[in-house]
């Protein structure tokens, strides 16, 4: 804004000073704003309260009444409808951060097919690709549900291995681990293991740079990592019980069961997800200049260190910022989950929550919100990234 | 689909309350004269209640309802136009204004009348919690359930008597719930679940769309009161006396003998004076309700009595073979009792 005097008349009127009415707008204007905001709630909230509408956010605690599937939380019928809540919000980051990483995974593993001198694989890789982007991916959540793992075996006739683990149509069951008598010793031998590692990774560095010879870090620390814990159990006796599922009269209790609505969902959007990501993986690494390889190559580094010290670094500043928008797409397609009777977010809260209460415009909100802080905590978090790997430029 | 549905209906229902001002008895009725239709909310198929026959026509209980709305607004049963709603959609459509009768087998609960903005006009059919099971799993009674996974629909009273129906008798199980009645079908026939529950009424009417239906049986036990009726908004009360008094009029007409086939002739040439009041030869009861004088005769005429809606839609005249039990009249060992018209 412009604080020179001799623009301003002595004695000028609030609508002749230009500075004065750019400030009397925007004042109005966020006055104008704020009013309309009030007057929308105000008359939501005698709307609601003169039809009989309940209103208010005090139904979070009373008794919710019905059953969950699956929760990572410990819930029961008495819980509050708040409980379900979190349940259902846990259920969703559950969903996006196991197919965030599992499509990261696949895609990096596409991307890099893509580009494979070996004509079978880049075609495949192709193939993949064009099939699973250009399908809705409500469809393919569907079809991994219904055709995929709806077809498998009833629970007793599961497909088993050794006893230990069943495959059926109620999902996948695993034996699972609870605490022995080596518990303690064994996470304390595998803590120390960790930082046999890092001492021994130093000194591999630190001769290498002194005297050039390699050291084979890798399967050294691999070793370190298997038999120090290893001898732990031995000593001490087994860290874990296995508790091992078991046929019942309708379904194998006992262990770890993952729902066939998590294998379906989790499945069908890392697939779907992954294409996209293969793709701008792809696009990052023909976007490093081919000098940056040919002069790598001549300096003799192998073909694994030349993708891994050079390529890759460079094209993460171009990948980052369009992975994280598939980071958000997926965040947020996991709300197709409902389709399937998944016990997300949006079937648990904006669906059976809004139903048994009634009020709808308080569970939308609160639904709304919860994928707007998922959505921007990811773009944060990515944005960090972005920056810290932008720093390496020279 | 559903999610975009009900995020719009919310949507909607935000728009509303934020244009409308308060609203008056006998807005309800004022719309629905002015764009010429009642628009009903039905459920999304469902043999026997609201289901859409092989013409692509609406039939059933809760359809006949509407129908008969119609018939006593506008003298014509066919002016009504139908949305067919998923269990969870059904309460915000009605509050938004989407529909302005809900007749989707909606069971009668003190929060949804006193809590949602609904009012429940009375009882169409009086129904109660079961369950269906496969053949196969060897089950007679549902105390032999424990431990068993069960589908439900979500979003309905159901869901909630199972959690305290198991909780009672200290049995455990694993819920999965389906938006619509077709996919928990469809996991019953995989064996993703062993038990479908759902009202009685549904379970023989999702039975028979089965591809077996006689690898399937319905169990004994019946676990809770399920009065289905239809719901109007709270707040227009000359609203809710049409859709209450539809109702009332059907019932009448059957306990007094009056029949779509007779009752014109019944209407010119009757002796007895409550059948006289009923179809308007007697007093100007249609007036007081707003309606026509003739306005029972023409649901009777159009859509039937009670009696000949219930047998023709899921008794003996259609696939479902229920027996009147409980729905019959008052005076044949049934609930079904109307206030007279006077």
């Amino acid at each position: 804004m412009r604080t020179n005097g001799s623009t301003r008349r002595v004695g000028g009127s609030l609508l002749t000073d230009p500075q004065a009415r750019a400030w009397l707008f925007q004042i109005v204007a966020v006055v104008a704003v704020v009013a309309f905001g009030w007057f929308l709630f105000h008359n939501t909230q005698a709307n609601l309260a003169h039809r009989g509408i309940n209103s208010g956010f005090g139904f979070l605690d009373n008794a919710a009444g019905f059953g969950i599937p699956q929760h990572l939380i410990d819930y029961s019928e008495s819980d509050t409808y708040g409980r379900v809540f979190w349940v259902g919000l846990l259920n969703t980051l559950l969903v996006s951060v196991v197919g965030i990483v599992l499509a990261t995974v696949l895609g990096f593993v596409l991307g890099v097919a893509r580009l494979s001198p070996n004509w079978l694989i880049r075609k495949l890789a192709t193939l993949y690709i064009e099939t699973f982007r250009n399908i809705p991916p409500l469809l393919q959540i569907f079809f991994v549900y219904f055709a995929v793992i709806g077809p498998l075996p009833g629970p007793r006739d599961s497909l088993s291995l050794g006893d230990l683990v069943f495959v059926n149509n109620r999902g996948l069951q695993l034996p699972a681990p609870s605490a022995g008598d080596g518990f303690w010793a064994f996470w304390l031998a595998l803590l120390l293991a960790i930082v046999l590692c890092g001492v021994l990774a130093r000194w591999a560095k630190a001769r290498r740079d002194a005297t050039g010879r390699r050291f084979p870090l890798f399967w050294s620390a691999l070793a370190l990592l298997v038999a120090v814990p290893w001898l732990a159990a031995l000593l001490w006796g087994s860290p874990f019980q296995w508790d091992v599922p078991q046929l019942q009269r309708f379904n194998i209790r006992g262990g770890w069961t993952v729902i066939p609505e998590l294998v379906a969902i989790v499945v069908a959007l890392s697939v779907y997800t992954a294409a996209f990501i293969g793709e701008t993986v792809r696009a990052g690494i023909q976007a490093v200049s081919r000098g940056q390889t040919e002069a790598a190559a001549s300096l003799g580094l192998r073909p694994g260190q030349l993708l891994r010290l050079v390529i890759i670094p460079q094209a993460l500043r171009v990948i980052v910022p369009p992975l994280t928008s598939q980071y958000l797409n997926l965040a947020k397609n996991s709300s197709l989950a409902a389709a399937i009777g998944y016990p997300d977010m949006v079937s648990l809260f904006a669906g059976t929550v809004l139903n048994q209460t009634g009020q709808a415009i308080e569970t939308m909100a609160i639904t709304m919100s919860v994928y707007l802080a998922i959505s921007i905590s990811i773009s944060l978090l990515m944005n960090a990234y972005n920056k810290r790997i932008a720093l390496t430029e020279r | 689909m559903t999610r975009v549905k009900s995020t719009l209906a919310v949507l909607g229902a935000a728009a509303l309350l934020g244009a409308s001002g308060v609203t008056h008895a006998g807005a309800t009725l004022d719309a629905v004269k002015n764009k010429g239709f009642v628009q009903c909310g039905i459920s999304d198929g469902l043999p026997g209640f609201s289901f859409a026959d092989a013409k692509g026509q609406y039939q059933g209980i809760d359809v006949d309802v509407c129908r008969a709305v119609a018939a006593a607004v506008f003298g014509d049963a066919g002016k009504v136009k139908f949305s067919p709603l998923t269990a969870k959609e059904r309460f915000t459509a009605l509050q938004s204004g989407e529909v302005d009768v809900l007749s989707r087998n909606t069971t009668w609960t003190s929060s949804r009348d006193a809590a949602m903005g609904l009012n429940f006009t009375g009882v169409t059919y009086y129904d109660g919690q079961g369950f269906l099971v496969n053949k196969e799993i060897g089950v007679n009674s549902a105390k032999e359930l424990d431990g068993a996974t069960v589908c439900i629909q979500a979003g309905t009273t159901t869901e909630l008597n199972l959690s305290d129906y198991f909780r009672a008798n200290n049995l455990k199980y694993t819920p999965i719930t389906y938006d619509t009645s077709d996919e928990s079908a469809k996991s019953l026939e995989s064996g993703r679940c062993d038990v479908l529950t759902s009202d009685q009424s549904q379970l023989y009417a999702q039975r028979i769309k089965l591809a077996k239906p006689d690898d399937y049986v319905v169990l004994p036990e019946v676990i809770s009161k399920e009065p289905l009726g239809p719901a109007v908004r709270q707040g227009d009360e000359e609203w809710f006396d049409i859709v209450r008094w539809t109702l009332f009029a059907m019932l009448n007409a059957e306990e007094l003998g009056v029949t779509a086939a007779n009752v014109e002739d019944m209407a010119k040439t009757t002796k007895n004076p409550d059948v006289a009041r009923l179809l308007g030869a007697e007093g100007e009861y249609g007036k007081d309700l707003k309606l026509n004088k003739n306005w029972a005769v023409q649901i009777v005429k159009q859509v039937g009595n009670y009696g000949e809606v219930f047998e023709r839609n899921v008794g003996k005249g259609s696939e479902l073979k229920i027996e009147r039990g409980l729905n019959a009249l008052w005076n044949k060992g049934g609930l079904h009792y109307a206030p007279p018209v006077r």
